[in-house]
């Protein structure tokens, strides 16, 4: 049968097929299944505890999952065809899977050692092949795109919460993914910093072709951002759909509770 | 036999010592480059994927600790010669020297490795870096700074003990103030003087350290 030509374009930039991970006896992700389009934003909530991070982190290769496929554009991440079937991924496999995605973490992971530029040259260099003048002048378009061209030669602890977190975006775009995933970015913050790391993430979403996942708390961002809202609880996506509808009829009894204790805290 | 301090033996004795000086210190600073580069090797080998090797690393360096230097010199120098391989004894000294504090730096490293926080190893796997330019680029800078005064210890401790090489013959300062000793029947002058050399280098050795700790903890204090 002949394949139409919109199969491509249909195929999932992410794909989780029956993923199970456990710690010992804890089930973080019960066989999870779920398609994330290619440029889609999708926005991860649910309480602590539900294996929203989780999905991050074995997506990006961090943690091994137990069970299932994860697919980045139609191939395996986690698995490697081998003769008839697939085999756990092999180290090598993984770094050019790993290759597509990049990762902002919670508490921006920035090299100490290194100024915002250098953080941004690393990789690129000792990954891309980068040579110093194009990796220097392609990390100093990030940091500028990102608010921080005064603060190239600044080391992380000279720079506030919500700047670290920019050179981090900044970081992690420098590799060129086609898949970004924000790991809970403004919990660390302080609440006047946070408008200023997620207006980055907002024009990144306009501005680009990114396919984007974000575990977060901020719901407001979330209605406004996303696609697609994912509500998560024991390790399995409990409710799903538009930020309007999830947000403003949600249909599960957690979504319920959960969107309820949320906006009381507020 | 005087017992007098004689200000003529001295300044007889101060050039052959002078000498001898530059034995121990030589003996010190290349002891002390091999343990640094056998203490790395050690530590990464306990952290290896392969439990094999990372068994064999722990039990190397348990092993070494647990034995006093000076037997390890002797099996060096006296033993390996039955296994068809004879080593001059400055060698076999090192290599001692080496090995030994080479275990006792390995856990240094291992602490100092241990201390850098997990999500500077994850945020160079989500960078796709390679564990090679992972550990020298992002790990072992930050890893290092903080264990300078440690490994500094172990250098002046190291420093002291290479009197013990005098047990295989190295001509170095203890070993030449004995020969001067049994040569002149006067052991006070060489010993006192051996005796300061060392007082005056492990000091100066300090005070370098701590210069160089300072200089260190400026760049590697702050940490996000």
């Amino acid at each position: 049968m002949n394949e139409s030509p919109a199969s491509s374009s249909e195929t999932p930039m992410v794909r989780f097929e029956r993923v199970s991970k456990r710690y010992g006896a804890l089930t973080v992700l019960d066989q999870l299944d779920l398609d994330v389009a290619s440029g889609e934003k999708v926005a991860i909530i649910g309480p602590s505890g539900s294996g929203k991070t989780t999905v991050l982190r074995v997506l990006m290769a961090l943690e091994r999952i137990d069970d299932g496929v994860i697919h980045i554009d139609g191939e395996p991440l986690t698995h490697m065809p081998q003769g008839d079937g697939l085999v756990p991924a092999d180290a090598r496999h993984l770094r050019k899977m790993r290759s597509h995605i990049g990762m902002v973490f919670q508490h921006f992971n920035l090299f100490p050692h290194m100024s915002a530029v250098q953080n941004c040259m690393e990789a690129p260099m000792s990954v891309l092949g980068l040579g110093k003048e194009e990796a220097h002048t392609r990390a100093a378009e990030l940091l500028t795109m990102v608010g921080l061209a005064d603060k190239l030669d600044h080391h992380p602890a000279q720079l506030s919460g919500g700047q670290q977190q920019r050179v981090a975006i900044a970081r992690a775009l420098a590799m060129r993914p086609r898949v970004m995933l924000f790991d809970e970015v403004t919990s660390a913050l302080d609440p006047e910093l946070c408008g200023e790391v997620l207006n980055v993430i907002r024009e990144l979403g306009s501005a680009h072709q990114l396919t984007m996942l974000m575990v977060t708390h901020q719901m407001g961002f979330a209605r406004e951002f996303a696609d697609r809202v994912c509500f998560f609880d024991a390790g399995r996506i409990a409710e799903q759909g538009s930020p309007e509808e999830l947000f403003g009829n949600p249909q599960h009894e957690r979504t319920q509770q959960f969107l309820r204790a949320v906006m009381e805290a507020i | 036999m005087n017992a007098h301090w004689d200000w003529n033996y001295v300044h007889e004795i101060l050039p052959i010592l002078g000498e001898a000086a530059l034995i121990t210190l030589q003996a010190t600073l290349l002891g002390f480059a091999l343990a640094l580069v056998i203490g790395l090797v050690l530590a990464v080998c306990r952290m290896a994927a392969n439990p094999l090797v990372r068994h064999a690393a722990a039990a190397v360096v348990e092993f070494i600790r647990s034995t006093p230097l000076l037997i390890q010199i002797f099996f060096l120098y006296y033993g390996l010669p039955e296994f068809g391989l004879a080593l001059d004894a400055m060698l076999a000294g090192l290599i001692a020297i080496g090995l030994h504090y080479g275990a006792y730096c390995a856990e240094v490293y291992r602490a100092g490795i241990d201390n850098v926080p997990r999500g500077q190893w994850e945020a160079a796997a989500a960078l796709n870096l390679p564990p090679q330019a992972t550990f020298r680029r992002i790990i072992l800078p930050q890893a290092i700074p903080p264990i300078v005064p440690a490994l500094g210890n172990y250098l002046v401790a190291l420093f002291k003990e290479t009197p013990l090489l005098s047990a295989i013959g190295v001509l170095e300062l203890m070993q030449t103030a004995k020969i001067l000793g049994s040569e002149s029947f006067q052991y006070t002058e060489p010993i006192t003087l051996v005796g300061l050399y060392f007082l005056v280098f492990s000091l100066l050795a300090s005070a370098l350290i701590r210069l160089l700790e300072r200089r260190l903890g400026v760049r590697a204090a702050p940490r996000s």
